[in-house]
């Protein structure tokens, strides 16, 4: 039984992580209807500006932590911004196909750079937050997983407040819901899509620090998989759906762990997919996703 | 069929046996490089006939290379030696049986392409393009877990059976099907699929047929490319048909202009040299690469070699 | 669609273009200058997952060829080694060494320091009859592709057993887990000998998991573990995901000792793990505490060379395989494949920096372990067993 809930635990702190990944996607995609391959490396750059911040702060302390935490949420809003206006505005009228190839050019720029300027073998990343463990019940919990966990749900409440109770938050639902009719009404789109992917990007950067905390290898290829099993989750929850994103996130988080820990742990990356194949054959919307008409 | 393709295709077959005849004469590491050219160009144009023509985005295309390389070895590696005997066969019989492995190994690859792409049949755009990475992705977690064809480890020692004529005819049965496909009554079919298919169906045309062949004939050539690249390299392991090698292939396609078979032959032929051509600075293909691709997408979605089509 | 002459004429170019090189004939194998320089080719992982070994055994081969052509080469030319990095994939080793043999015409080719690219290589060289000597490949499948496969090294069964005893005997454990990567042939084999020898001395393996290449995350694999009650757990893999296995299992509370074999030996170790491999332990084939007077004057040589670095287990390898090779070219008297095939298996007692060095009949070497614990962090030599 302790196994059980020492699993449950290891998913759900997983979870968490790819929750925060996911959110991004989502918002993008509710946004601009297309899928930011790029994401995955701006997680990752998350995790690098994290390790260079690092070496200004005294490490092991709450309140260094948090600084790297805020520099490196601060460093990928104004990346991902750039990007946007760089690679994806001037697409802004063209056919989706296209703007997701310049997604996937982006994204294997970033990580080829980053291969480049930073070697492709593996860094450590340093311990930011004090590290202790708590063991109860048969269970242990590092303060690591803990900090994970709390950090996820500050911020997507903090999300939630801004997209429902703020003015940017009910632009971004009315540019979601409708650009043209949201320019009509006075909305510059411009200003809300690179908002939009600030606010993205800077939860990428919290998820690569969380990340790395807990598996504190980072290498400039490290966002490829967690992005893409991040991407399985926006769609399982629903694609366009915050709350959605999070749920998905901890579901495949869970489902991932456990798969992980049983004799057929080889193919925990194929369930992701699996997941993913299953759910756009038979509800294609997602958990929490509504079904969105299309006039031909 | 026209006479004048048929006349090509028995062309393009000549000069690959011409070639094949005096491939003591030229340098050999020309020959590989040739080969890999060669082996691109089916890659690139067979995704061009699901990606180009027929407008579904498919980026797992490295997936079917696989299925073609893992099941096409698995004949020469295990019912090769009791097939040829002890003495390994006569040239004639060796060729036989990689022929036979080819054909089994792209056979194999069409019915992966078939139970790929009927599941996608509903999906467009970006989750068409997602699910066919994730078939990618599953197929290689397969071949991982298989450990009767290496497991993670993969294959070695596979027999060095792919020459330079064997690729070239290949190269020329691929063009010489898809533009016979592209220039019949499938082609429009494609054609219309990819222009609009709410409007292709509402004419009466069953754009499910047309999907699934695109994918199964794609599936197909792409599968023979993996059995001549696993008797090439004669080593195979499911890391290398990863999603960068799908990406690697959907470049070239880019590159040349979706649709246009001419035009992606050429990019598979670039793109096979540049990284020849830049071994001093092989860190910074990958970064040159997917500048190309961005720059492209932006100032000429069309393509680098697409003279005619100003549709993307 | 016809074809329009401006496309037509352009393919025409590009096949006219793509024919010019191809008329190149290609370089008359005449008889070779005799101070045209020997050309040996050496293809290692450089940069990637294990660059560490590339590195290192890199760097120890380069020792070797400078000091050799100080003291005038061999056969009274000297050595030009070419060295191909494969960036630790799959896949890359075939290119580069048929690159090596047939463009760069490596007379003979040093190269892997692991098991799975090394048998990736392995059949080509032995194809075109080119001997190859692996510096630290150290699963048995390696030499058995042929006649003119050898290596410097010891082989995992007896590396697994040594560990099995290590684990047993010093450690007093009864109930070893094992944490196997399926991704290299080395980790499997080596886990595959570990587990004979330690059950067969009335051990018990009470949890065997895997994990893939590249993971990060072995918490379900931990606690798995850590509910199946093991008291000692064996890591049979690369640095990197050893030293996240540690951090991890540390994490859940998990004490138990934990060790492995020489895919552990890389300061990447200590730098990723910190203090969760403190009190760990590896196998592997030298120790630079050794105070043999070769290995003091190799330690001090390759300080010297490489600003102070001291050399690790495949340093001391890779400077061995270059050294019985040229041992091998000196009593052969030829670079002829053949030749100097015979005069490599005909290695008896070689005065090695990484021990005596004796190639047996399946072309694989007897030598001793060492066992290297963690302390401060540092390596620190536990104690040498023979075989």
């Amino acid at each position: 039984m302790a196994e059980f809930f020492q699993q449950l635990l290891n998913g759900l702190s997983l979870g968490a992580i790819y929750a925060l990944i996911a959110i991004g996607y989502t918002m993008v995609y509710g946004i601009l209807r297309f899928i930011n391959f790029a994401h995955s490396d701006v997680f990752m750059a998350g995790a690098f500006i994290g390790l260079n911040a690092a070496r200004f702060v005294h490490v092991g302390t709450v309140f260094g932590g948090l600084e790297v935490l805020a520099t490196a949420m601060i460093g990928c809003a104004i990346l991902g911004i750039t990007i946007e206006r760089l690679a994806y505005r001037p697409l802004r009228r063209a056919p989706t196909l296209n703007v997701l190839i310049t997604a996937i050019g982006v994204s294997l720029l970033l990580e080829y750079s980053g291969q480049k300027f930073f070697g492709a073998a593996p860094r450590r990343f340093p311990a930011l937050f004090p590290v202790r463990e708590f063991n109860f019940a048969g269970i242990t919990i590092s303060s690591n997983q803990l900090t994970v966990m709390v950090v996820t749900l500050v911020l997507i409440l903090a999300l939630q407040f801004i997209v429902f109770r703020t003015k940017m938050g009910t632009a971004m639902r009315a540019v979601s819901l409708n650009p043209r009719a949201a320019q009509l009404v006075g909305i510059n789109n411009d200003i809300i899509i690179s908002f939009t992917f600030g606010l993205g990007s800077a939860l990428a950067a919290a998820g690569g620090i969380l990340y790395a905390l807990n598996y504190p290898s980072i290498d400039p290829l490290m966002g490829v998989m967690p992005g893409l099993k991040a991407f399985v989750a926006a769609v399982l929850g629903g694609i366009g759906s915050i709350p959605g994103a999070a749920l998905g996130g901890l579901i495949l988080g869970i489902v991932e762990t456990f798969v992980a820990g049983s004799p057929w742990s080889t193919g925990k990356d194929a369930i992701a997919f699996g997941i993913l194949i299953v759910i756009l054959i038979f509800r294609p919307t997602g958990l929490l996703g509504k079904a969105r008409v299309e006039k031909v | 069929m026209p006479p004048k393709s048929l006349c090509a295709l028995v062309a393009g077959l000549l000069v690959a046996g011409v070639i094949g005849a005096c491939s003591d004469r030229i340098d050999p590491y020309f020959l590989d490089v040739l080969t890999g050219i060669g082996i691109n160009v089916i890659l690139a144009v067979s995704l061009n006939l699901v990606n180009g023509y027929t407008g579904q985005f498919s980026l797992g295309h490295a997936g079917f290379m696989s299925v073609g390389a893992y099941l096409s070895a698995a004949v020469t590696l295990f019912l090769g030696p009791r097939l040829l005997g002890a003495g390994g066969g006569t040239a004639l019989e060796q060729g036989l049986l990689f022929l036979g492995a080819l054909v089994c190994g792209g056979l194999c690859a069409a019915v992966a392409g078939l139970l790929v792409g009927v599941p996608s049949l509903r999906l467009k755009g970006d989750y068409l393009a997602i699910v066919t990475l994730g078939f990618g992705e599953i197929i290689r977690v397969i071949f991982q877990n298989v450990n009767a064809l290496g497991g993670a480890l993969g294959l070695n020692g596979i027999p060095p059976y792919t020459t330079i004529a064997w690729v070239l005819a290949f190269v020329a049965l691929t063009i010489f099907t898809v533009l016979c496909l592209v220039h019949s009554t499938y082609g429009r079919g494609f054609l219309a699929t990819h222009d609009d298919e709410v409007a292709a169906e509402a004419v009466g045309l069953n754009t499910t047929r047309y999907k699934i062949v695109a994918f199964v004939v794609g599936a197909f050539f792409a599968g023979i490319a993996g059995g001549l690249y696993g008797h090439f390299k004669q080593s195979i392991a499911p890391s290398g048909f990863d999603f960068t090698k799908s990406i690697e292939i959907v470049v070239m396609v880019i590159l040349g202009g979706m649709g246009n078979t001419l035009g992606v032959i050429l990019a598979a032929i670039l793109l096979t040299l540049l990284p020849e051509v830049l071994r001093p600075i092989a860190d910074y293909r990958m970064i040159i690469y997917s500048l190309i691709l961005i720059v492209l997408m932006i100032s000429r979605p069309q393509g680098l070699f697409n003279f005619h089509r100003k549709k993307t | 669609m016809a074809f329009f002459p401006k496309r037509f004429s352009l393919a025409v170019a590009t096949a006219a273009l793509l024919a010019l090189p191809a008329c190149r004939k290609p370089d008359a194998t005449g008889p070779a200058a005799a101070s045209a320089p020997i050309e040996v080719g050496e293809y290692a992982s450089l940069t990637g997952k294990e660059a560490a070994f590339g590195q290192s055994s890199h760097q120890g081969t380069v020792l070797a060829i400078e000091e050799l052509n100080a003291a005038g080469g061999v056969l009274g030319r000297k050595l030009d080694l070419v060295t191909e990095d494969d960036s630790s994939k799959q896949g890359e080793p075939a290119t580069v060494v048929k690159k090596l043999i047939s463009r760069d015409e490596a007379i003979a080719v040093l190269g892997e320091s692991t098991s799975s690219r090394s048998l990736e290589a392995a059949p080509i060289c032995q194809a075109d009859k080119v001997p190859m000597i692996s510096p630290a490949a150290t699963n048995p499948a390696v030499t058995q592709v042929g006649d003119y496969i050898f290596r410097v090294c010891f082989i995992d069964p007896f590396q697994g057993a040594v560990m099995a005893k290590f684990a047993r005997d010093t450690l007093k454990l009864h109930r070893v887990a094992v944490l196997t990567s399926v991704s290299s042939a080395y980790s499997v084999g080596l886990a595959k000998y570990f587990k004979a020898g330690f059950t067969a001395g009335g051990g018990e393996i009470p949890a065997e998991q895997e994990y893939s290449e590249g993971d990060k995350d072995f918490n379900a694999q931990l606690t798995a573990i850590k509910a199946a009650g093991a008291d000692g757990l064996f890591v049979p893999g690369y640095y990197t995901e050893a030293a996240l296995v540690c951090i991890q299992a540390r994490n859940l509370g998990l004490q138990i000792p934990i060790f492995g074999g020489d895919g552990w030996e890389a300061p990447e170790l200590i730098q990723i793990g910190g203090a969760a491999v403190e009190g760990c332990y590896f196998s592997t084939h030298f120790s630079p505490e050794n105070d043999a007077p070769a290995v003091r004057d190799f330690v001090a040589k390759y300080r010297a060379r490489f600003g102070g670095e001291s050399p690790d287990g495949m340093a001391a390898l890779g400077y061995d395989s270059a050294a019985v090779l040229v041992d091998a070219l000196r009593r052969a008297g030829t670079t002829a494949g053949p030749a100097l095939r015979d005069a490599l298996a005909a290695t008896r007692n070689f005065p090695g920096v990484s021990g005596v060095i004796t190639i047996d009949a399946d072309r694989n070497a007897t030598k001793a372990a060492v066992i290297i614990t963690i302390k401060d962090g540092r390596f620190k030599f536990v104690q040498s067993i023979a075989p």
